[in-house]
């Protein structure tokens, strides 16, 4: 088990970190939002965290406070009016605001611009970031269920409805942005404390397409789905590699073939992601 | 409680759906909004429900402005209503939709859940037993757990006015709530809204069954391009030359 997890380290601190940010996708588009904005909170998180341990010293724990924190105080004013917007046009948005800040960083000298922040100590451990995931899974299971999820599910299903039901849409709208630029940020300092660098590069488009993915493949209909999906697409093409490299594929685009394979399966088999397996084992029964 | 509109105006563009519309609604009435189609009828509850705001006019309640306020403002102030075109949460089961409904009712903080607190498992329960009796009150019981979209047209629209009903709402506005409703269908949502009416509740009823109308509301209000052309009881309006001619055409 000792050398499994040795061994694996890393993949498997990756399924925790994917999960947390698939995670971060599904707070939004569990009250029926496409916001594409995660990979800039991740960024804010990453960077507010990088810059907390290599120019402040501050302890590791107060580091991950802040890189939940910073993506979330920025929310609340990109919130309130973007999510006025309805469907394309909010992740149209979230996209630009994400360009944004990328472009910022890679402006920005005081943190080396494009090169990003080197030679952070790791301090992430994987218990770290399998806690943060567990508490991020229970606050979205207790979520459902309440006032507030059913508030949720009400503007999903039918915003109009749902405000002249006297739910405050754009409060929860909100609420659940704030949240998703949360997790985002927590997995953006974890994941900068375990590769020991933050760069712009890693915070693109492309990163919020693979989370975004990772949400749908896994199912956004129960709350543990996007972290299923996270944890297939992270390790699939880890378990694969032996065979494309005997194809002759390189690793990297190896990776994103499988994984638009993978999209382009569920999307036409399992409309509702992998959750819906457990629900059609349960009808044939 | 007084639901009291003022010479309400609202413009799209050059057509001025609703044009100077006056009347007032009383605690404990079932007041008729009726009116050939395009009238403006279900534009006026838009208005009411404060997804739309008027170009002109106030509609206040108890003498506060409505007008201007956001739709889930106006719902805390206790106005519910139902749709024309149904707009039920098609996604989740019935008694979901009607806990949904007792939005404004309970008192259920997040962090009381977040806690596992026993007193959260408690108050849900309890609005989940509600929405059950709900659901019972207009003959849906049975049905508590089918999802929205598998009911029928008529189950929907009673599935709507339970949703609209857990609010405890002091004026209730249904848009057609009878629309593609056999004869006893129809016969017991008027029974349900007369008795919604006795427990002191405003009622405003679009309603295209004209028998239904007649024999149901304590006023009626008749609207036709927008403007309010009769006023009063059943028998006085259905007298009036205006609504013949509204309804029939000049000259019948």
């Amino acid at each position: 088990m000792r050398d499994l997890l040795l061994a694996y380290q890393s993949l498997i601190a990756f399924v925790g970190i994917n999960g947390l940010l698939a995670l971060s996708v599904y707070a939004t588009l569990s009250c029926g939002q496409l916001s594409l904005a995660n990979a800039g909170f991740m960024a804010v998180g990453a960077y507010a965290a990088a810059l907390l341990t290599v120019k402040a010293q501050a302890p590791f724990i107060v580091v991950l406070a802040a890189s939940a924190l910073a993506p979330a105080i920025i929310a609340v004013p990109l919130g309130l009016p973007v999510l006025r917007l309805r469907g394309v046009f909010l992740a149209i948005a979230t996209i630009g605001f994400g360009e944004v800040v990328r472009l910022f960083f890679v402006n920005w000298d005081y943190t080396n611009g494009a090169l990003g922040l080197v030679a952070i100590p790791q301090r992430t451990a994987l218990w770290t970031i399998f806690l943060a995931l567990a508490l991020a899974l229970f606050v979205l299971a207790r979520i459902r269920g309440s006032r507030f999820g059913y508030a949720l599910e009400a503007i999903r299903e039918d915003e109009t409805a749902a405000r002249t039901m006297g739910i405050d849409t754009t409060g929860h709208k909100l609420a659940m942005f704030v949240l998703g630029a949360a997790l985002a940020g927590l997995a953006g300092g974890l994941e900068a404390h375990f590769t020991f660098m933050v760069a712009p590069g890693g915070y693109g488009f492309g990163r919020v397409v693979e989370m975004l993915v990772q949400a749908v493949v896994g199912g956004t209909a129960a709350f543990f789905g996007p972290v299923l999906g996270a944890a297939f697409l992270t390790a699939l093409p880890e378990v694969l590699r032996e065979v494309g490299a005997r194809l002759g594929f390189a690793p990297g685009p190896f990776r994103l073939f499988l994984n638009g394979a993978i999209l382009l399966l569920v999307v036409l088999f399992l409309p509702n992601g992998l959750v819906s397996l457990a629900g059609l084992r349960r009808r044939k029964k | 409680m007084t639901l009291a509109l003022d010479g309400v105006e609202r413009a799209f563009g050059g057509v001025r759906a609703v044009d100077g519309a006056s009347f007032t609604l009383v605690k404990g009435e079932v007041h008729g909004l009726i009116g050939p189609n395009g009238a403006g009828k279900t534009t006026l509850l838009n208005l009411i429900s404060g997804l739309l705001q008027p170009t002109g006019g106030k509609i206040e309640l108890d003498g506060r402005r409505i007008d201007r306020m956001a739709p889930h403002r106006i719902a805390a102030l206790g106005i519910a209503r139902t749709y024309q075109n149904i707009r039920l949460f098609s996604g989740i089961s019935a008694a979901d939709n009607v806990v949904v409904g007792q939005h404004l009712r309970r008192r259920a903080p997040l962090w009381r859940r977040l806690l596992v607190l026993p007193s959260a498992r408690a108050e849900e329960n309890a609005a989940r037993e509600r929405a059950r009796a709900g659901l019972a009150r207009v003959g849906l019981e049975a049905r508590a757990g089918e999802r929205a979209v598998n009911l029928s047209y008529g189950e929907q629209r009673r599935v709507e006015i339970a949703r609209a009903l857990a609010s405890e709402p002091r004026v209730l506005l249904l848009d057609e709530p009878t629309a593609g409703m056999n004869r006893s269908e129809a016969a017991a949502v008027a029974q349900l809204v007369r008795e919604v009416a006795r427990e002191g509740r405003a009622v405003l009823l679009i309603e295209h069954n004209v028998r239904l109308v007649m024999e149901l509301c304590d006023r009626i209000t008749v609207l036709n391009f927008g403007k309010v052309i009769a006023r009063g009881t059943p028998a006085e309006v259905g007298k009036d030359p205006a609504v013949i001619a509204a309804y029939l055409g000049e000259g019948a």
